[in-house]
């Protein structure tokens, strides 16, 4: 089944991003090997001397896949609305991944910035994919801003730590049955790809867990697998976990009883 | 006059922003432009005039997360 991203779909459940690799043969090996249909891509000051990001474009575009500008580094609602201005044009799409970031240890989202943000850029037809926290309340302004995909945190940007508040994922996920919902950043190893996929996750985006990896290629098609899984698993019916046993093999029937 | 160019004060006689990216070499490159904090369309650069002390913002893609 394809994931509705606003008016596309996509068939892959994995999105990738495309910053931290050791080279730029190596970014294109783990998004091939990925099967990622969306990549992140930021902007950033042009050297005129270097023209690194020209040479940076290219490889994207040869890749052939869709691309979601980030308004990374952004501290400030003029910031991000800017930048989204400068992305639609550059990258030709109106998809836009808001981040308004309000502390700089943790890149937390400033969510007060964020749902400002998202109002301003989705009146006017940007296509808002809003990191976020799991914060039930922020996802309800969200969505009344005009956003219709939600990208809650696993974790902190980087960390690797995986799924940090389960409680309060799930609650959003029960919460908003609908929406699609991208688990977006800290994820660290493929097992936490598919538990978000288990848990009901329409998707994730990973970058530094594949792109820091020891091989990336390997780790892009390792997560590759634990979203497919995931996905499956969550399709298949997981069983509710039980405080006690409850033997698998039929107790009926048994031998020397009785 | 002076602009400060991505951070860095730049000497320059452009009167408007397309010349100003000729003479400090975006020329052809793919580039999103902003004055003093405000996107400039590409169609709009040439009729986008500068003025002593103007912030200008080139930017280009770049990898991201």
């Amino acid at each position: 089944m394809m994931l509705q991203l606003y008016s596309s779909t996509v068939n892959s459940r994995l999105l990738l991003g495309t910053a931290r690799y050791p080279s730029p043969a190596v970014l294109t090996e783990a998004v091939r090997a990925s099967g990622a249909e969306v990549v992140t891509v930021a902007l950033r000051r042009e050297s005129a001397g270097e023209r690194a990001g020209q040479g940076f474009w290219s490889i994207i575009r040869e890749l052939g896949v869709r691309v979601l500008p980030n308004t990374a580094g952004c501290h400030s609602v003029k910031e991000a609305v800017t930048t989204a201005h400068m992305a639609r044009e550059v990258f030709g799409t109106s998809w836009i991944k808001l981040e308004v970031i309000g502390e700089d240890d943790t890149l937390q989202p400033d969510v007060f910035g964020l749902t400002e943000a998202a109002r301003i850029l989705c009146a006017e037809g940007f296509e808002v994919f809003p990191y976020t926290t799991e914060d039930l309340v922020v996802a309800e302004r969200l969505l009344a801003a005009g956003c219709r995909v939600l990208m809650p945190w696993g974790a902190p940007i980087g960390s690797g730590r995986g799924l940090n508040n389960l409680f309060g994922l799930s609650a959003l996920r029960a919460h908003f049955a609908d929406v699609p919902l991208i688990i977006d950043a800290g994820l660290g190893v493929p097992s936490h790809a598919a538990r978000a996929l288990e848990l009901g996750f329409d998707a994730v985006l990973v970058n530094t867990a594949v792109a820091q990896a020891r091989d990336p290629a390997q780790m892009a098609a390792a997560f590759a697998q634990a979203v497919e899984a995931g996905w499956s698993a969550r399709r298949a019916g997981p069983i509710e976990p039980r405080d006690f046993a409850a033997p698998s093999t039929p107790a009926i029937g048994t031998a020397f009883r009785g | 006059m002076r602009i400060l160019l991505n951070g860095v004060w730049r000497e320059t006689e452009a009167a408007e922003l397309s010349a100003a990216l000729r003479q400090f070499g975006y020329g052809d490159a793919v580039v999103a432009t902003a004055l003093n904090g405000e996107f400039v369309a590409t169609a709009t650069r040439a009729r986008t005039p500068l003025a002593d002390g103007d912030r200008v913002e080139v930017l280009a893609p770049m990898q991201g997360g």
